[in-house]
């Protein structure tokens, strides 16, 4: 009987506990609020499942135990209860892939309007790279990485000169505007991953990967490495800043191009190396 | 149709073969050591799985103190922390519960079960038993390696798995885990064709393949898939191996570790975690399976019902098994894979929830109207299905390709997959040992001990994977030595962990109270006698028990009737055993 009061706790403490915790998601700073949408039907859905076959099991438990002089029903098959269950369980399905289905199809097209931003993950630094005046990232390979260009940005490419790098510091994101995160990494698998912006996607070095957002709040909000990448992995961690459109104009003028690095990089070659060094 | 209880009352078809000549021990050793009887094998394998599993429970208190008290052990820092979670991981999947119940479970209870004398090749059976002891030692020997074991997380997911920023990368480390798996498989591959050709092949008459019990349905599926998804972990293994001694580039691209040029190129991650997963998600039912088998005859046997729509519970563990070789990319949503395809992935995983729930509600329907004994083994039951049905719910966030994104990589993964293939296959593998125990020594466990060990592990179990799903939701990621500050969460996360923490090392704690119970009640168990459960699968009909070499003495036994005949109305028992010849229904001739 003692089994019987356990598991009607255990489901009675399993909601409260869901209802009373505070641990709970950080409050959203992003469009995907879709996501958080189709994570609450998930979680009403599911909780009732729970709910109700944890305590359907009482229920039997209770009611059915062994007492002198019981027999069990001899019952192989129920073919309506059967089917029942099964239709009403896909319904149940259904009502949650259909929606997570729509949300998917808006999380991977990306809107015309978004503009580019490059992320760069390294062990075990952030560093990030904006298109620059003529609005275009230019090309890049891991094999062309050396000390004075740890990003591996092409030289000869002319859309590379003028974007604008942003290495071990923080990047700025103006509200309100789709940006879409272009992704790469020039060593090991990392994995960008801001909770507030409820989005992350791997790093994968020999190419390039992509999600899309709009920050919806201004604030300062950490970075995470989400994929497992080395002993550093916990420490891998960056800032990123929603600012307001003036805001943004302001802090992007401060930032220095690409071609502006390589001529001060020439004039002291250590510089670069100096930054990846002491993030590590 | 055909009822369900089939062929009651048909003729027996005749014997086709002839019953075999058993190799017979001459000595000590062949009869103890190099044993080709495969209830010895399984002991073997038991005894070594849970061997191996005691130091994956032991780095599990490890990783626990460090994430529940983060700067108080100062000798596990990163390097060790990534050792342990990796070990951790993979004893526990591959060389614990894969091995528990395929070589453990499956070696003792198939032969017994479908009424056969032995394994078809006994001989390949004890080989496989020493290959997989060969593989344990490889991997236990990393710990004793230069460099340690690999700390590359038990995915080892390449590039870093063979790299210098990971441990064990650049030394044996992932070398022995790697020749460890490739070693494990090629054992594998001999005991799983044997268990396959022993229950197509070696049936005793009058047992079809639907009079089978779950159990061997549940293991013999598990064992096909691991046949077909073996050999994706074992190509990979050998690629990786490849890219780590020879050089070749299959899962390598260019690389430029720490600002310097290495020299691969060309080669790519993701096909690794393709393989990996082709195989590692299959390998979730390779240990899910056998455990739904078994808990189906838990429950049947100690709620003295037949199973609720046995012919719907084979189909699902088929279907189910056919299922999970096409969704294994559900791991990967965000993984930089073809955003498409999550579509597809997504469609499978959530489709295979209406089989599984349907075996869930099968297994609730058995306890309705049932005659429940309140039982060790059906209490294990009885969690398994709280904490089956909670781990499984959770499974559809982490299907819903969308719901994935923000929960994949945070402790909400970690929580889930301890919750339905940790903790619930475990508590099966519990109330299964409590449940042959009697069988495999003639004595039963203790019960006042079993009641503490179920108690604590399971309400103890609970409270570790249940709230961790919110740590997970609180976006703590998972695989962090050391989560320091993070401004998206509260101090009381640090509370929580804590919280885990103790609770891990109680639990684990406990199981010396069962590890007791088994030694104790070797000696000074209650005598169980042939039929302890009153059941009615041919394993509780031998001769003698423990059964002997051989299992049936004289006559091989002859099956009449399916394996759920109990409270059968009209019946002077409330069970008729398999191979008991009179129709169940008929009443005059079982009173006679």
């Amino acid at each position: 009987m003692a089994v019987v009061v356990i598991l009607v706790l255990l489901a009675a403490g399993s909601v409260l506990f869901h209802l009373l915790s505070p641990w709970w998601w950080t409050p959203i700073a992003s469009n995907w609020n879709y996501i958080d949408n189709t994570l609450i039907i998930t979680f009403w859905i599911t909780g009732f499942v729970f709910v109700a076959v944890v305590l359907f099991t009482a229920y039997c438990v209770f009611r059915f135990r062994h007492r002198p002089g019981n027999q069990a029903a001899y019952e192989p098959e129920n073919k309506r209860l059967e089917g029942w269950l099964a239709v009403s369980t896909t319904v149940g399905v259904i009502a949650m892939l259909a929606p997570g289905l729509v949300v998917w199809n808006q999380f991977i097209t990306v809107p015309a309007a978004a503009t580019e931003v490059e992320v760069v993950g390294q062990q075990w630094l952030w560093s990030f790279r904006l298109p620059g005046a003529d609005g275009k990232l230019g090309t890049s390979e891991t094999r062309d990485v050396a000390p004075e260009n740890s990003l591996g940005l092409n030289r000869n490419d002319a859309a590379t000169l003028d974007d604008v790098i942003i290495e071990g510091g923080e990047l700025h994101l103006p509200v309100g505007k789709p940006v879409k995160v272009l992704l790469r990494s020039v060593d090991v698998l990392h994995d960008f991953y801001v909770p507030e912006f409820r989005a992350k996607m791997d790093m994968v070095p020999g190419m390039v990967t992509y999600f899309w957002f709009t920050p919806t709040r201004t604030g300062t909000f950490e970075i995470l490495c989400a994929e497992l990448c080395g002993v550093g992995h916990p420490q891998m961690r960056g800032t990123v800043v929603v600012d307001t459109e003036a805001d943004y104009q302001t802090w992007l003028a401060e930032q220095q191009t690409f071609s502006q690095l390589t001529a001060s990089s020439e004039n002291s070659p250590k510089a670069v190396t100096d930054v990846a060094s002491s993030a590590q | 149709m055909v009822d369900v209880r089939s062929g009651i009352g048909e003729a027996v078809p005749p014997a086709e073969v002839e019953d075999v000549e058993l190799y017979h021990p001459h000595s000590w050793w062949t009869r103890y050591v190099f044993s080709q009887d495969a209830k010895v094998i399984a002991i073997q394998y038991a005894t070594t799985a849970i061997a191996i599993g005691m130091v994956a429970l032991v780095l599990s208190w490890l990783m626990r103190l460090q994430l529940g008290f983060p700067d108080t052990f100062t000798f596990i820092d990163a390097d060790r922390y990534y050792q342990f979670i990796t070990m951790h991981g993979m004893i526990m999947v591959i060389y614990l519960l894969t091995a528990l119940f395929l070589g453990g479970f499956g070696n003792y209870l198939i032969p017994l079960m479908v009424g056969a004398r032995d394994m078809v090749f006994p001989y390949a059976n004890m080989l496989s038993y020493w290959i997989y002891l060969l593989a344990v030692l490889v991997l236990a020997a990393s710990f004793f390696a230069p460099g340690g074991p690999t700390g590359a997380g038990w995915t080892l997911y390449p590039p870093q798995a063979i790299l210098s920023n990971t441990p064990g990368g650049r030394d044996w480390g992932i070398i022995l885990m790697l020749s460890s798996l490739v070693i494990f498989i090629i054992g594998f591959t001999m005991g799983g064709l044997n268990y396959v050709v022993t229950v197509l092949q070696g049936r005793a008459r009058g047992m079809t393949l639907m009079r089978m019990p779950l159990t061997v349905w549940g293991i013999i599926t598990a064992t096909v898939m691991a046949l077909l998804a073996f050999p994706a972990l074992f190509v990979a293994c050998v690629m990786m191996l490849f890219d780590r001694l020879l050089g070749t580039s299959f899962f390598m691209p260019a690389i430029a570790e720490m600002g310097e040029q290495l020299q691969y190129g060309g080669g790519s991650p993701i096909l690794f975690q393709h393989l990996f997963w082709f195989f590692g998600h299959p390998e979730v039912y390779i240990v899910a399976l056998p455990a739904f088998g078994i808990v189906s005859d838990l429950i049947s046997t100690h709620a003295r019902k037949n199973i609720f729509g046995y012919r719907m519970m084979v189909w699902a563990i088929v279907v189910i098994g056919a299922l999970s070789f096409v969704v294994w990319a559900h791991h990967m949503y965000v993984s930089g894979m073809n955003p498409y395809f999550g579509f597809f992935f997504a469609t499978t995983t959530l489709i295979i929830a209406v089989p599984t729930a349907i075996k869930v509600y099968n297994w609730v329907l058995t306890l309705w109207r049932g005659d429940i004994h309140l039982t060790l083994p059906m209490l294990f039951a009885l969690a398994f299905i709280v904490t089956f049905v909670n781990g499984g719910l959770t499974g559809l966030f982490l299907g819903n390709v969308v719901v994935d994104v923000p929960l994949s990589d945070t402790m909400f993964v970690v929580a889930h997959f301890h919750m339905v293939m940790g903790v619930a296959p475990i508590l099966v593998i519990f109330g299964a040992i409590y449940h042959w125990y009697p069988k495999v020594t003639g004595r039963m466990l203790n019960e006042a001990l079993g009641q503490l060990h179920f108690w604590i592990t399971f309400l103890g179990a609970y409270a570790i994977f249940f709230p961790m799903h919110y740590l997970g939701l609180a976006g703590v990621p998972r695989r962090y030595h050391d989560l320091g500050d993070a401004s998206f969460v509260t101090d009381s996360v640090h509370s929580l962990n804590a919280f885990i923490s103790v609770a891990a090392l109680i639990v684990g704690a406990a199981q010396i109270v069962f590890l007791f119970n088994l030694a104790w009640s070797l000696r000074h168990g209650r005598e169980a006698g042939g039929n302890p459960w009153r059941a009615t699968t041919l394993e509780w009909q031998t001769p003698e028990t423990p059964p002997p070499h051989g299992n049936w003495g004289k006559e091989l036994p002859v099956v009449y009737r399916w394996a759920y005949d109990y409270s059968v109305p009209g019946a002077p028992e409330d069970f008729i055993p398999q191979n008991q010849p009179a129709p169940g229904r008929v009443t005059h001739e079982a009173a006679s």
